[in-house]
């Protein structure tokens, strides 16, 4: 029986590529090296619910029709749209980004990725004072202080303790979990914070003030710090700079509890900031744990494609750029669609009541293997394939280095990638009869 | 295919001696032929000058140029050289285009097809995120594409180095062209990249790097000689220690003389020095800061056995990027700028960090002035490429107005003139008085280029070469480039035509057609015995350190558009 | 019974495992709840599977009590997904991202249940 070796994972921003897949009958009957995560990403494949054809609502009920009838009327939608949102394209592969984009381009469409409600902060912190930055190799290899701010690895990324940072052993690492310390920084304490050596309480929304704190302290001003700072305490404080200071290579790993909470994008800017401080002492970088497995390549793929990241408006035939005005949820706040396309995300789930109540009263297309919350307000949905399983493709971990995703099993769903290339001929057929 | 003829061409072709001389060009099939057909479609070039296609041997555009755009979405906006530049909306024939110094990927083919420009070389490719380079490269339009791979840091290097092991050191620099589909073998700031994965950096060629005792002489020299070994198109193409810092042309100087002992397999340079501008300072520090140019451009004009680009500064707002990470971090604190940094498991560092060339400031002034020395102290054009190490020293966008420094003194004493007295005590552009004709440039804008890659087909109008050609807007026998410099920048800024492998992609400064480009890698043949050896070796290497899979590490073919393999046989 | 709590949403491994599962009921077991410490729930009066009705400026929404010891006095948290984002902030502050963590909210119990996946979005469509 077929094993295949060295599979990408395609569930979170760790992109581990050791997975062992058994294929029996083109169905995938064992994995190896999965976390949880991962491993009902891969068995999810024979449990899970599919979308299993394309479908349009009438009268309120999605039913099936046929691939065509699904692609002319999702067109029609775009062709009619003055004012068309573009959202989602993180769990797919950067070959479809691509199309998206172009597709995006081609009908004045702003375009966006789920960086807007995750790391979204964290590109407008890179903006402001630049991302100081390493490829996960150089954690394993070399850091014996690795603090995680506001993330919590064990249940978003289970396996990125083992292979890249606290349990890691390399070159200069090899005690692994014995040579390093390990600290968190969260408003509760988390199961990762458990496993830590040290672990620092702050009161929620205060990140800033304690990155401020440590800057002052790294910089020789520890007398301007008051006798409690973010809830904790001076001489706490002081101590966590002296870890840090005394390191030889300390790597701040963060989360959504950075990016999320109040100052969003100032708290990464603040700790870009303290890494550039650090490093007048001993050698630090950040890294951001970012989610969805591929939303990095979205950034990475419209950065070089369209000179931005994120919230990438067309309607002027060129991108424009405001991600506080062309961001999904400000677009749809301010009731501004008047249509959306939806692929490889789930903004029903995760957009506020009141972004997803107005994508409930617009026309929505969604493109995705498994139904969601979105499906329950879509107009247009198709079945996908699932990219890294039933489709090869790009996607870019964490750290930015991209990998190519195997495709591990045959499927009768078209992948996303020809699902936006018809749909652009589509539209551009329409255009031309116009 | 269709045949094209080009009639009344006023030809500038160095590669053949040929210097503005009317004539005809015939195409067919995309390579330059004796003849064509009565049915070839005719260009009438009224006299024109037409010159082969622009070749920019060092260029950040693929790769780390994301890093700077990621950072820079202000540069989006920015339309400092209009028609290059800025906000440009999708047509029926163009993507959608943005940026100046940083433009996205369409823009970037687009603009240098417009000067007339028709192969790049990407500058660093780091072996690990070769798959990165290579799709935006997919992404660039019209332009043939190569890029160098990076060896001057890598642990497995060092080691061998360290070991004694000259042949598996080659077959470990083949594997690592082939595994990032690179064309030649980059060294920035040798060991500097490893030091800097403690913070640290090297400080000349004999400081010894942390944990693996090897120097950057030692680096240096082992990559030459396994270039060679290998018959690699290209010499090791470097970028020295030392880096931005006053004094620094002493260890240039010492570099270039360490390379008088390597004989080139092939009919090139030994050495290829890369953005020398950055690398020419001399004095002790920002205070008594001065030029060094002149001491290197002797060095230079007394040895056979290198060739070196620019780097030349233009005045505004500019992205470092580089594989030196040590250099970003200082220039970050020392400008109190942005600062990003990607440290490359195993293998190197990068950084990158916006600034702003100001004529007010005396070091900025005194860098502008050290590459136009460089490129005019230098007697032989055909050891000099004419680059702005884009967007380092600034845009390429900006070639047509470095042109104009080049080929007029009067232009030069225009900026020269708003220059501090304390930058001009620092320089000896003043005195300099030679302005390059249009045969000059051509030579450093693409002859040379031909012969230090080892591409025949490229940087010449030879039959049988590729039909990549600009014609210019210029009547040579009827222009003075050395007071009309206005027209000059002009025509230089959007062709009259280029012709991609014989396809008008631009006419009249406007982009006509945007095939696809072909993409060069080398692939170095190994004896098997020692590529199983040195296999054996890396093995280990992904089984403890590196955090990607071996298997999953090679560039895949379908990332190659257009693929050419360049095959040599290595010597053992 | 109310208390005021300080909300905040996130990722957890059971969220995460479902996140290509969502018509399951796995999904809503793991994601239709708010956990409290175990002093703030006997605070309410309530205990692990009790149904809390958790009011913000946005809304309101039914979920169940869990407990977590490591939940500071007055923080609630709830799994990001459909339930959390009924009563989350849509406003951005000007920078793309909305309000999940940090809501001002009031809890109570109630003798509501939590409404399934479907049920909850149905009432955006009705809207």
């Amino acid at each position: 029986m077929p094993v295949i070796r060295d599979a990408v994972c395609s569930l979170c921003g760790s992109l581990c590529d050791d997975i062992t897949v058994t294929v029996e009958n083109n169905k995938i009957t064992k994995i190896e090296n999965a976390c949880i995560l991962g491993h009902s990403k891969f068995v999810g494949m024979l449990e899970h619910d599919r979308i299993e054809t394309p479908m349009i609502r009438k009268d309120g009920e999605l039913v099936p029709v046929s691939y065509e009838e699904a692609i002319e009327a999702a067109a029609k939608i775009l062709v009619n749209s003055k004012r068309t949102l573009s959202y989602g394209w993180c769990s797919t592969s950067c070959e479809t980004v691509s199309g998206a984009i172009q597709l995006a381009e081609e009908t004045g469409s702003v375009i966006d990725s789920t960086a807007n409600v995750c790391h979204g902060p964290t590109a407008l912190a890179a903006q402001e004072k630049g991302s100081p930055s390493a490829t996960l190799g150089e954690i394993k290899n070399r850091a014996d202080v690795i603090l995680f701010w506001g993330c919590n690895p064990v249940h978003a990324h289970p396996r990125h303790m083992v292979r890249y940072s606290s349990f890691s052993k390399g070159l200069f690492t090899e005690k692994g979990r014995r040579g390093r310390k390990m600290i968190v920084v969260d408003v509760r304490k988390t199961d990762t914070a458990k496993l830590s050596d040290k672990y620092v309480e702050i009161e929620q929304g205060s990140d800033l003030l304690l990155v401020t704190a440590l800057r002052s302290i790294v910089n020789g001003r520890e007398d301007v710090i008051p006798e409690t700072v973010a809830g904790v305490p001076k001489a706490e404080i002081l101590e966590l700079a002296e870890i840090l200071k005394n390191a030889k290579f300390v790597c701040i790993f963060f989360g959504m509890g950075v990016t999320q909470s109040r100052s969003k994008y100032k708290n990464g800017d603040a700790m870009s900031s303290l890494i550039s401080d650090l490093n007048q002492h001993t050698k630090a970088v950040m890294i951001g744990m970012r989610g969805h497995y591929n939303v990095t390549g979205f950034g990475q793929v419209a950065t070089w494609e369209t000179g931005f990241p994120m919230a990438i408006d067309f309607a002027r035939g060129y991108p424009y750029y405001n991600p506080g005005e062309t961001g999904a949820n400000d677009l749809l706040v301010r009731e501004e669609p008047d249509a959306a396309i939806i692929a490889a995300a789930d903004p029903g789930a995760h957009f506020p009541q009141k972004a997803v109540r107005h994508l409930a009263r617009i026309p929505v297309i969604q493109i995705d293997p498994y139904p969601n919350p979105t499906t329950e307000i879509a107009d247009v949905v198709f079945p996908a394939a699932v990219v890294g399983i039933e489709a090869e493709g790009t996607a870019y971990r964490m750290d930015a280095i991209s990998l190519r995703m195997k495709k591990l099993i045959d499927s009768k769903f078209k992948t996303d990638e020809e699902i936006v290339k018809d749909l652009t001929e589509k539209v551009r057929k329409l255009k031309r009869g116009a | 295919m269709s045949e094209i003829l080009i009639k009344n061409a006023s030809v500038c072709d160095p590669a053949q001696g040929i210097n503005c001389e009317t004539m005809d060009i015939c195409i067919k099939d995309g390579k330059i032929v004796e003849s064509v057909s009565a049915n070839a479609k005719v260009i009438n070039a009224d006299g024109r000058l037409t010159m082969a296609g622009g070749f920019d041997g060092h260029t950040h555009s693929a790769g780390k140029i994301n890093v700077g755009r990621s950072i820079n979405p202000n540069d989006a906006r920015k339309n400092l050289v209009p028609g290059l530049s800025g906000q440009v909306a999708r047509t029926e024939k163009t993507r959608a285009q943005v940026g100046y110094n940083t433009p996205n990927t369409y823009a970037i083919g687009y603009r240098y097809a417009k000067l007339g420009y028709t192969t790049i070389c990407e500058a660093a490719i780091p072996l690990i995120a070769a798959r990165h380079t290579h799709e935006e490269f997919k992404e660039i339009p019209i332009l043939d594409k190569m890029g160098l791979s990076l060896f001057g840091s890598n642990w497995q290097v060092m080691e061998y180095i360290r070991d004694k092991e000259p042949e598996k050191l080659a077959a470990y620099v083949a594997w690592g062209l082939k595994a990032s589909r690179g064309y030649g073998v980059k060294i920035v700031n040798p060991g500097g990249g490893e030091a800097w994965g403690w913070g640290k950096n090297v400080s000349g060629l004999y400081d010894p790097v942390p944990n693996f005792d090897v120097t950057p002489a030692e680096i240096l020299m082992s990559l030459a000689e396994v270039n060679e070994r290998l018959q690699l198109p290209h010499s090791v193409h470097v970028h020295c220690n030392n880096l931005g810092k006053p004094g620094n042309y002493a260890t240039t100087i010492e570099t270039m003389k360490l390379f008088e002992k390597i004989k080139p397999s092939r009919d090139r340079q030994a050495l290829h020095v890369t953005h020398v501008q950055f690398n020419a300072y001399a004095g002790t520090s920002w205070r008594d800061f001065e030029t060094g140019a002149p001491m290197v451009a002797d060095y230079v004009n007394g040895a056979d056995h290198l060739t070196f680009d620019l780097g030349q500064v233009i005045f505004g707002p500019a992205v470092t990027m580089t594989a030196d990470g040590p250099v970003e971090y200082a220039n970050a604190r020392m400008l109190h700028e942005k600062w990003s940094n990607q440290d490359i498991e195993l293998e190197d560092a990068s950084g990158v960090v916006p600034l702003f060339y100001s004529p007010k400031s005396f070091v900025n002034a005194v860098q502008w002035a050290i590459g136009l020395e460089l490129a005019l102290l230098v007697k032989d054009p055909w050891k000099v490429m004419f680059t702005t190490d884009s967007p380092n020293g600034g845009s390429f966008v900006n070639y047509p107005e470095a042109f104009t420094y080049l080929m007029s003194a009067k232009r030069r004493e225009e900026v020269i003139s708003g220059f501090s007295k304390m930058a001009l005590d620092r320089m000896v552009l003043p005195g300099i008085d030679r302005e390059l004709d249009f045969y000059e440039l051509a030579i450093m804008t693409r002859s040379a280029q031909s012969k230090m890659y080892s591409r025949p087909e490229k940087g010449n109008l030879k039959p049988g070469s590729d039909a990549d050609i600009a014609i210019y807007d210029i009547l040579p026998g009827q222009i003075d480039p050395s007071t009309e410099y206005a027209k000059v920048k002009k025509a230089f800024s959007g062709a009259a035509y280029t012709l991609k492998n014989g396809e008008i992609v631009v006419k009249d400064g406007e982009i006509e057609a945007t095939p696809k480009g072909k993409i060069y890698w080398v692939n170095a043949k190994v004896p098997s015995a020692i590529d199983s050896a040195m296999q054996k070796d890396i093995d280990i290497k992904f089984r403890k350190y590196y955090t990607v899979s071996k298997s999953n590490y090679m560039v895949e073919d379908a990332y190659l558009q257009k693929p050419v393999e360049i095959t040599t046989e290595g010597v053992f | 019974m109310k208390i005021k709590a300080n909300l905040i949403s996130g990722r957890t491994a059971a969220q995460g495992a479902h996140l290509e599962a969502k018509t399951h009921k796995g999904y809503f077991d793991a994601c239709a709840y708010c956990e409290l410490n175990p002093a703030d729930l006997e605070r309410l009066g309530a205990s692990e599977g009790s149904s809390l009705k958790v009011t913000t400026e946005f809304g309101d929404v039914v979920v169940f009590a869990k407990a977590n010891e490591g939940n500071p006095d007055g923080l609630a948290f709830i799994p990001m997904g459909p339930w959390a984002n009924a009563v989350l902030s849509p406003d951005t502050h000007g920078c793309g991202m909305p309000g999940f963590k940090g809501v001002p909210a009031e809890i109570e119990v109630t003798n509501e249940k939590p409404l399934d996946m479907k049920s909850l979005m149905k009432n955006y469509r009705e809207a």
